[in-house]
């Protein structure tokens, strides 16, 4: 089968947007799986899609919308019951430096 | 008792309906049923058997009250674990939603509970639903009952093989490019994936939006008429709901079928199937022949080239839908002490198995600077194209017919290794997703090793009560759906036995 | 003179003044209790979708509308991908190539004339949460309750030429806005957000140099002192040759300095695409016009009619339209009495009052018409302009009519050229050293008379009728 010569490098990157720390072997073996993905999506090409629209929705649906009336709020303990870590109604996370 | 398990949906909610058993008993049935089969199967990941009984016991008391019970008083129904039910565990098959409670219910949840059906719990599937062998589990396989050492097919691996044990009668599954249908002709039942917005996806974790849908799994196409009809419907609460009437599928089977003419695609045969596969589909097409029905060749020329459109689409939207799991607010959390950066790629690194971290680099990539137009833009060009051809088709015929997957049941292990090959069997399923189209894999025959094998019907947007007929048509004439796998018996679970339990 | 060229772009968020948020129906309110405003929605939940505010798109297209600009028939809204915990789906729904609003303008005053910045698009988004920093610095919190509050993103052209044009185009920007009730554009509540672009280039060229952007802009003076660090700091680096780094850069309030913001990463990858969960909006010409006919006269049409009809100076005319309730407050006095006279007592009076008392226009208890007739006393010469401020203050206090204060309280103005001859007469017999300095051409000691013949007749004489009796009576010119 076809293969696309996906580097290292693009891996790293492309793991870095996802926010995925790959192992070593995982990454060598993604970069040759992905390669032969891709190398099979390139089949696309073979179709003329001159003048054809991109779909984005298979319906034709347009303006679907809310009235503004605001709606009661559920006592937070209701979503911070799931935090790994909370504090003072806070869902808490490593410090953030700005 | 274990007549029960052998109803129908629909006759036991007639029964509980008129008093003559309770909900209450259709419930225990059921659990036990589970108890017996599910440490085999793996079907279920977590019972609720508390909560399900406890709505059998509402059933019961409004039935006293002579209350309006619902077209689905009492019945038992599996959801696949990507359903949020309000105060269960609800994890998508992955690690990274361990202990993750939902605080609402999905939209199905809502209207199957007010339709008087039993929730029962969540049932096993594929991770974030991708995969079609239900192998991509972060929580152990699901065998199928026909043969416990061979895929039971997925992404709803649990809801199909649920239904085939008979564990419960019915149950939900989701199906993005084909994980209701696949599952369902792996595993010899009715499956069915509704037109895209018929079913409100509110409460769907989502895989990829715009082509997810969620639908029922059932032995009888009546049987998924009722569900359908259950769960359908506009929903304010998602902007891709259609605002569509949903007609009464449950008194329209009633009608004869105005059949004139069926298309098969000749693209199917040359895409590669099992010669088994060929000779139960062929053999399908001649029982519509026999009946009077025009079975004609057509033609929908982008076939071949569904599957690179629908997984660099379906893979975009899912890197986007799971960048969520992050550990922030909930489910898996790993290595906070060192750092916001290391929290984020630890966690996922850990919490998601290899097939969804394969899929979101892939969709990751495609939308990437500089790939968007090459990958994303051209399969949605695509994608117009492939839908086009079926408007075509639909102009020389009422409703389609394909297979619906090109193997029968495949052993555990066999197409692990290399994973365009297993995307490669959806080639089937996948364009009715990219297309929006409702479609309904029967089971039309089975293997010289006596595996099942499914046929698809496919019909126009909006079209299932007439697809239902057609199926219903098909069904009236065999009695494959008849057919019991073996291990629907009572069967202890092998020693050492892998993953969850029933809890 | 200078060598270098300063041009800047402005950024703006404008907090939309729904009741609820963009894509669920949670409050929008200020402040608030951490996490009590949320839902699974704005939470970004596993499995729940949006459903976008009807309310968000109608302030969006009013904004545009003000905004003079090209109001998009067809939009939509996209995904910008990117992670920080406040951001809970990990992307942001917002709108990339499809933006509601399109290009437009905007005139700001420049020196005695009119200035047209250009405005190159104003979308809609949703806004994050708030991050709250422990100062024990082992964690950080995180706040929901903004997450999905409807945003306008309104993003200028490279027009601005220097740190005081920019203040004066936020000004602008935020009186209109407030003009059409889009927004509160608060930006001590964070309705009202600003990050700045500046570049220097050759006076003459038309290449953009390299662009710094600068966040971290707390108030309008902020952004001002901001951007002139920064046009020295850039231009001393090109002046000794040097090339700018294209670069974020934070505010620094109380150092009044900019310093780059550490970042390891590169440049960010937004992998934008539409978003599939929410459909296309698309806008009838009916729809827009009902929008364009509801919108009030903006500021600038308005101050231009008041220096027009009114006779005012542009500079009163600025003020008195600044906000909107204050403008209509002026137009109902000036409807019943002289504008000009109702300006200054606005403005001065009326206003000055105000801001002592802590209020606002709006709940002034004084009422146009009320201070029309106070108006209208001094205009018949019924009282004098010091006996109206008296009586001014008992309007403000008690909320009373002019006319009963002035009856009640026999405050009217003495006009009468006999009674005040005998005053006079008296006044110039009791004080002959002043009168003297008169005749020896000291005319301030006019003054004095005058004076004692007010204390004679507390306050209520007319004071020009006085000086003109002084006059005859000591046969002065």
């Amino acid at each position: 089968m076809k293969n696309k010569d996906i580097t290292r490098i693009q891996v790293e990157k492309v793991a870095s947007l996802a926010r995925l720390e790959l192992g070593e072997a995982e990454a060598e073996r993604f970069a040759a799986q992905l390669g032969s993905i891709l190398a099979y999506m390139e089949k696309l090409e073979e179709l003329d899609v001159e003048g054809v629209e991109p779909l984005t929705h298979v319906l034709d649906l347009v303006n679907v919308t809310a009235d503004d009336e605001p709606v009661p709020c559920l006592p937070r303990e209701v979503y911070l019951a799931n935090a790994p870590c909370r504090q003072d109604g806070l869902f808490l996370v490593p410090p953030v430096i700005e | 008792m274990n007549e029960l398990r052998e109803l129908s949906a629909g006759e036991l909610a007639g029964l509980v309906a008129a008093g003559e058993i309770s909900a209450r008993e259709v419930v225990e049935d059921a659990l036990s049923s589970i108890a017996a089969r599910d440490g085999l199967l793996g079907a279920f990941l977590r019972v609720d058997r508390e909560g399900a009984l406890a709505a059998a016991a509402a059933v019961d008391e409004k039935m006293a009250a002579g209350e309006d019970v619902g077209p689905l008083a009492g019945v038992p129904v599996g959801l696949k674990d990507n359903l949020c039910v309000r105060g269960r565990e609800i994890t998508c098959g992955s690690r990274i939603l361990a202990g993750h409670r939902a605080p609402y219910d999905a939209a199905v949840v809502e209207r199957l509970r007010r339709a008087g059906a039993v929730p029962l719990g969540q049932l096993n599937m594929d991770e974030f639903a991708m995969g079609s062998s239900n192998e991509n589990s972060g929580y152990g396989p699901v065998r199928n009952p026909w043969d416990p050492a061979r895929v039971p097919g997925g992404s709803s691996g649990g809801a199909a093989a649920a239904v085939a044990a008979r564990e419960c009668p019915v149950s939900l599954g989701s199906d993005t490019g084909g994980s209701i249908r696949q599952p369902a002709s792996l595993c010899g039942v009715v499956g069915l994936k509704p037109t895209y917005g018929r079913v409100s996806r509110y409460g769907l974790i989502a895989y990829a939006s715009s082509l997810d849908q969620i639908g029922p799994f059932a032995r009888t196409v009546e049987d998924a008429a009722l569900v359908l009809e259950a769960i359908a419907g506009h929903d304010p609460r998602d902007s891709t709901s259609a605002p569509v009437e949903v007609p009464s599928y449950v008194d329209l089977l009633d009608r004869p079928p105005s059949l004139a003419r069926l298309g098969v695609p000749r693209q199917c045969f040359a895409e590669g199937m099992e010669p088994e596969v060929e000779k139960a589909f062929r053999a399908a097409l001649e029982v519509y022949r026999k009946e009077g029905i025009d079975v004609v060749e057509i033609d929908l020329p982008r076939i071949p080239y569904s599957v690179a459109c629908y997984y660099i689409l379906s893979t975009a939207e899912a890197s986007s839908n799971l960048a969520r799991f992050d550990g922030v607010q909930y489910g898996l959390r790993v290595g906070q002490e060192e750092g916001m950066l290391e929290m984020y790629r630890r966690t996922r690194q850990e919490g998601f198995g290899e097939e969804v971290k394969r899929r979101i680099m892939l969709g990751t990539y495609v939308l990437s600077s500089g790939y968007y137009e090459a990958y994303y833009a051209r399969a949605q060009r695509v994608r117009r194209l492939i839908k086009q051809d079926f408007d075509e088709a639909f102009s020389r015929c009422e409703f389609v017919l394909m297979p619906t997957a090109p193997s029968t049941a495949f052993p555990l292990g066999e197409k692990t290794a290399d994973p365009l090959q297993m995307y490669l069997s959806d080639i089937f399923t996948i364009g009715v997703n990219l297309a929006g189209l409702p479609a309904v894999s029967v089971p039309c025959g089975f293997s010289a090793d006596g595996l099942p094998v499914g046929m698809q019907v496919i019909a126009p947007p909006f079209q299932e009560a007439g697809m239902l007929r057609a199926a219903k048509a098909f069904q009236d004439q065999t009695d494959f759906h008849c057919r019991r796998p073996e291990a629907d018996r009572d069967v202890s679970p092998p020693a050492g036995k892998r993953g969850e339990q029933a809890g | 003179m200078s060598k270098w060229e300063t041009v800047i772009g402005l950024e703006v968020h404008v907090q939309l003044g729904t009741r609820s948020k963009i894509f669920c129906r949670c409050p929008v309110e200020w402040g608030g209790d951490p996490n009590t405003r949320v839902c699974p929605v704005c939470l970004g939940l596993p499995g729940v979708l949006p459903v976008l505010n009807r309310r968000a798109v109608e302030l969006g297209v009013k904004a545009g509308l003000a905004l003079n600009c090209e109001i998009a028939r067809f939009s939509k809204f996209d995904r910008k991908n990117y992670y920080y915990p406040d951001l809970p789906k990990a992307y942001q729904v917002s709108q990339y190539d499809c933006p509601l609003n399109g290009p437009g303008w905007l005139e700001i005053p420049n020196g005695g004339e009119t200035k047209r910045i250009g405005i190159t698009r104003a979308h809609l988004e949703e806004d994050a949460g708030k991050l709250v920093h422990f100062s024990s610095a082992k964690a950080s919190g995180v706040d929901y309750n903004r997450t999905g509050v409807p945003l306008l993103e309104i993003v200028s052209e490279p027009d601005l030429r220097s740190p005081a044009e920019a203040g004066t185009y936020l000004r602008t920007l935020r009186t209109v806005m407030r003009y059409v009730e889009v927004s509160e554009c608060d930006m001590e509540k964070g309705s009202f957000r600003c990050d700045a672009n500046i570049s220097l280039r050759p006076a003459g060229s038309t290449r953009l140099g390299t662009k710094v952007e600068i966040k971290n802009l707390n108030s309008f003076k902020g952004v001002e002192k901001a951007l002139e660090y920064e046009e020295i700091r850039q231009r001393r680096i090109l002046e000794k040759g040097g090339e700018l780094v294209q670069e974020t850069r934070l505010f620094d309030a109380d150092a009044g300095t900019t310093h780059s913001m550490r970042t390891k990463e590169e440049a960010q990858d937004y992998r934008y695409f539409p978003d599939p969960d929410l459909v296309p909006v698309v806008l009838e010409e009916e729809w827009i016009e009902d929008i364009r006919r509801s919108l009030p006269e903006l500021p600038a049409t308005r101050a231009a009619r008041f220096v027009r009809d009114y006779g005012l100076p542009e500079y009163d005319a600025g003020v008195l339209t600044s906000e909107k309730p204050l403008a209509d407050y002026y137009e109902a006095v000036a409807a019943a009495a002289d504008p000009k006279l109702a300006s200054n007592w606005v403005m001065v009076e009326l206003q000055g009052r105000l801001k002592e008392a802590g209020k606002d226009i709006g709940s002034s208890p004084v009422s146009p018409e009320n201070l029309a007739e106070l108006l209208n006393l001094i205009q018949e010469g019924t009282i004098s302009g010091k006996i109206a401020k008296t009586v001014f203050v008992e309007m403000f206090e008690k909320g009373r009519a002019a006319g009963t204060i002035v009856e009640e309280e026999g405050l009217r103005q003495i006009s009468d050229t006999d009674e005040l001859t005998a005053v006079v007469e008296a006044v110039i017999a009791a004080n002959p050293g002043p009168v003297e300095d008169l005749h020896g051409g000291k005319k301030k000691a006019i003054g004095f008379l005058v004076g004692q013949v007010m204390k004679e007749t507390r306050g209520q004489a007319n004071p020009r009728e006085v000086n003109r009796i002084i006059a005859r009576c000591l046969g002065l010119k």
